[in-house]
């Protein structure tokens, strides 16, 4: 973003897109420093309106406004206070979770919600309402914020707080896709740890029932749950995969080499994919080599002390890894069912191998209650997440995939979604109209949105 | 607004009877159905046109659009965009005309040369003015091979398309970096009924492998594609040889 840098406040025509690199569209990028300066940048917002956007972690286009205007929030990224004590942090919405966690590790404390990546900021966490392996015991990201500053349509900073006077606006921007206004400042509750460090259980389970069984029956032992399986082994093997499971290691579980400096953040970034792939890079052949490798890495160990990279981020250590798809990109799939449908898993890994699909490295958890934000992703159930490369028949396919998913009382991650309908969004959120009454109640003129947010009708 | 697997949410067809931008249409709608805007003049045959998309599950308007009628095309892009923003608009409107009448009566080439050339000039004006507030859009050109290098038997066509193309092309440049993509198609031979009665060239193709290209190459953000695309290592040599023999070659 260094040419916004350059051209100052008339900001700089960029074209943007998201994580999965699909459909780009082109809007005015503006790098505000300060809250006066969003303020500023919201009056002046032409007639295609305005939004926020983080780190650009989110798959489809939420953070993308075509012919409106972009703020990079990166630009308002100051740490204000962590208190060690009460275990608090003052940030701003720019800050990254990785900055974050670097600066409040030192104190012992930790962030809660972490998600299958450390580089996404604190506004977008926010605004998509984010969830980790955790989602079992602690919810969503919302649900650790104390306050936050919003900057509204009508240029007043206003501070929400989940049980205030603006508690309906605090948690309509808990997940509303910054279609509420810009989020610049929050304060967040993280936990006191002792160590950096997990104990973990991985688990090879070789198909998918007994995966699904194991998961559901002790989770609540641990402090985080995830389970990693492939679908390209057919036949009884099909969906064979690792549960890992984790808890925060005490300083006494620690091997002696590592209680030296317990609150290390081991976190390298070992390399940067160059943007050279091909598309149809992942086909069935590397998928099954890939799915073979993850499978085998790691055999069932009990007890093991793993680092944040190791256990929480293993995709963190390969930068801009989404050009690993080639051109055309990506797109990730993830939905919620209801715990009673985890049948609704292997059905749409069915469709999708019959479809020709290789998704080599699938990611299922059980969440745990769902938060207070009426288009919060995270209910209890089972939640899918799979990577599909864009292709021939693709979309057909999602759609099918969508009325499975739907018929089953489930729904689809915002974050994520980057090609469904209104409609499909409308029957997963039931209460998508009482976010809406809030929603232009406080911003009549619809100044805030986005290519999502035309997309999915999300605004009337 | 497109989404990650290329389906659009609108568009609009200008020639709404076209046969080869109603199967455009057909083919982006058998994936999702969506908005679509026929301009054309008001006919039994675009009522037809009508019901065969709304028979697709699309939610279709229709605006009055006459090529001729330079001044009116701003009001038609318009009012095709009152609905919400144009994500593809096919400049699909064309006749084929008479060539010996088309160079020799005056009345007959301005005709053509109106219809084919100028009105698809000021409708993409129209429509890149459009399209360039969206700062998104994907606007498709229907030329044709015969204006790669004209044929004695419809020069006078071939012109109109090469001038057609140049525009298109030469627009596609110009909008670069402003998140509007223009594509130019070049179809050979295409049985419709505006080729009706004329003998087929080699190569020759139909309306639903045109519009298979089309939207893959909008899919695929491609700016120019020939269908076949055999026709254009075909066409590469047919430019390039000499008159004398170019003229001897039947068609």
């Amino acid at each position: 973003m260094s040419d916004t840098e350059r051209t100052g406040a008339a900001g700089v025509l960029t074209s943007l897109h998201g994580w999965g690199r699909t459909a780009p569209s082109t809007a005015r990028v503006l790098t505000p420093r300060s809250a006066a300066e969003v303020a500023a940048a919201v009056a002046a917002a032409g007639p295609r309106g305005i939004i926020a956007r983080g780190l650009g972690r989110s798959y489809g286009d939420p953070a993308q406004n075509a012919g409106g205007t972009v703020l990079d929030m990166t630009g308002l990224a100051t740490i204000h206070e962590i208190d060690a004590e009460r275990g608090r942090a003052v940030v701003d919405a720019g800050v990254s979770l990785d900055s974050l966690m670097r600066a409040a590790l030192p104190h012992g404390l930790w962030l809660p919600v972490l998600p299958g990546t450390r580089q996404v900021t604190v506004g977008g966490a926010i605004g998509a309402d984010i969830h980790g392996k955790a989602h079992h015991v602690v919810g969503s990201f919302g649900n650790h914020v104390e306050s936050l500053d919003l900057v509204t349509a009508d240029g007043r900073v206003r501070t929400l707080t989940p049980d205030g006077e603006d508690a309906e606006l605090f948690w309509a921007t808990v997940a509303g896709m910054g279609l509420t206004g810009v989020i610049t400042r929050a304060t967040l509750r993280l936990h006191h740890v002792e160590t950096a460090y997990f104990t973990v259980d991985t688990e090879q389970i070789d198909n998918l029932d007994e995966l699904m069984a194991r998961q559901t029956e002790g989770d609540e032992r641990y402090a985080e749950s995830v389970s990693w399986f492939d679908a390209v082994t057919t036949g009884k093997h099909f969906g064979r995969g690792l549960l890992t499971r984790a808890n925060h290691a005490t300083l006494a579980e620690l091997p002696l080499k590592l209680r030296a400096d317990p609150l290390r953040f081991d976190a390298p970034q070992l390399l940067t994919v160059p943007d050279i792939f091909p598309p149809g890079m992942l086909n069935r052949v590397t998928g099954k080599l890939f799915s073979e490798l993850w499978y085998r890495k790691s055999p069932t160990r009990f007890g093991a002390i793993q680092n944040i990279t190791q256990f929480l981020h293993p995709l963190d250590v390969a930068g801009e890894w989404n050009r690993g798809y080639g051109p055309r990109g990506f797109l990730q799939y993830q939905f919620v069912v209801p715990p009673e449908r985890g049948d609704v898993i292997r059905t749409v890994l069915e469709r999708m191998t019959a479809a020709g699909q290789v998704s080599a490295l699938n990611v299922l958890k059980r969440f745990g209650e769902g938060s207070r934000a009426p288009l919060s992703f995270p209910r209890p159930g089972w939640t899918l997440c799979v990577d599909i490369p864009i292709g021939a028949g693709v979309g057909p396919l999602c759609d099918e995939l969508d009325g499975i998913v739907l018929d089953a009382g489930g729904r689809h991650y915002l974050a994520k979604e980057s090609r469904t309908t209104a409609a499909a969004i409308r029957r997963g959120y039931p209460r998508l109209d009482e976010w809406r009454k809030v929603r232009d109640a406080v911003d009549p003129a619809g100044v805030f949105t986005s290519d999502m947010a035309r997309r999915l009708q999300l605004h009337g | 607004m497109f989404d990650a697997v290329g389906n659009p949410q609108s568009i609009l067809l200008l020639g709404g009877t076209s046969e080869i931008g109603l199967a455009v249409v057909e083919a982006f709608a058998s994936d999702r159905p969506m908005r679509v805007v026929l301009a054309a003049r008001p006919s039994p045959r675009l009522d037809a046109a009508r019901e065969r998309v709304e028979r697709l599950g699309c939610a279709v308007e229709t605006v009055p659009f006459d090529a001729r009628e330079l001044d009116t095309h701003s009001d038609v892009v318009r009012k095709a965009a009152a609905g919400g923003d144009i994500d593809v608009a096919i400049v699909a409107f064309g006749i084929l005309g008479d060539n010996e009448k088309a160079w020799t009566d005056v009345a007959a080439a301005v005709e053509l040369a109106q219809v084919n050339y100028t009105a698809a000039v000021s409708v993409g004006v129209a429509l890149v003015d459009r399209m360039m507030e969206q700062r998104h859009g994907s606007l498709v050109a229907l030329s044709s091979v015969a204006g790669e290098r004209v044929r004695r038997s419809n020069f006078v066509y071939g012109s109109t398309k090469a001038g057609l193309d140049a525009f298109y092309t030469g627009l596609t440049e110009a909008v670069r970096g402003f998140g509007v993509r223009v594509t130019v198609v070049r179809p050979g031979f295409v049985h419709t009924r505006m080729t009706e009665g004329r003998r087929p060239a080699p190569l020759s193709t139909t309306p639903e492998v045109v519009a298979a290209a089309v939207v893959a190459a909008v899919r695929g953000r491609k700016e120019q594609v020939w269908v076949p695309a055999q026709l254009r290592p075909v066409m590469s040599v047919l430019r390039h040889l000499p008159r004398s023999i170019f003229r001897r070659i039947p068609g």
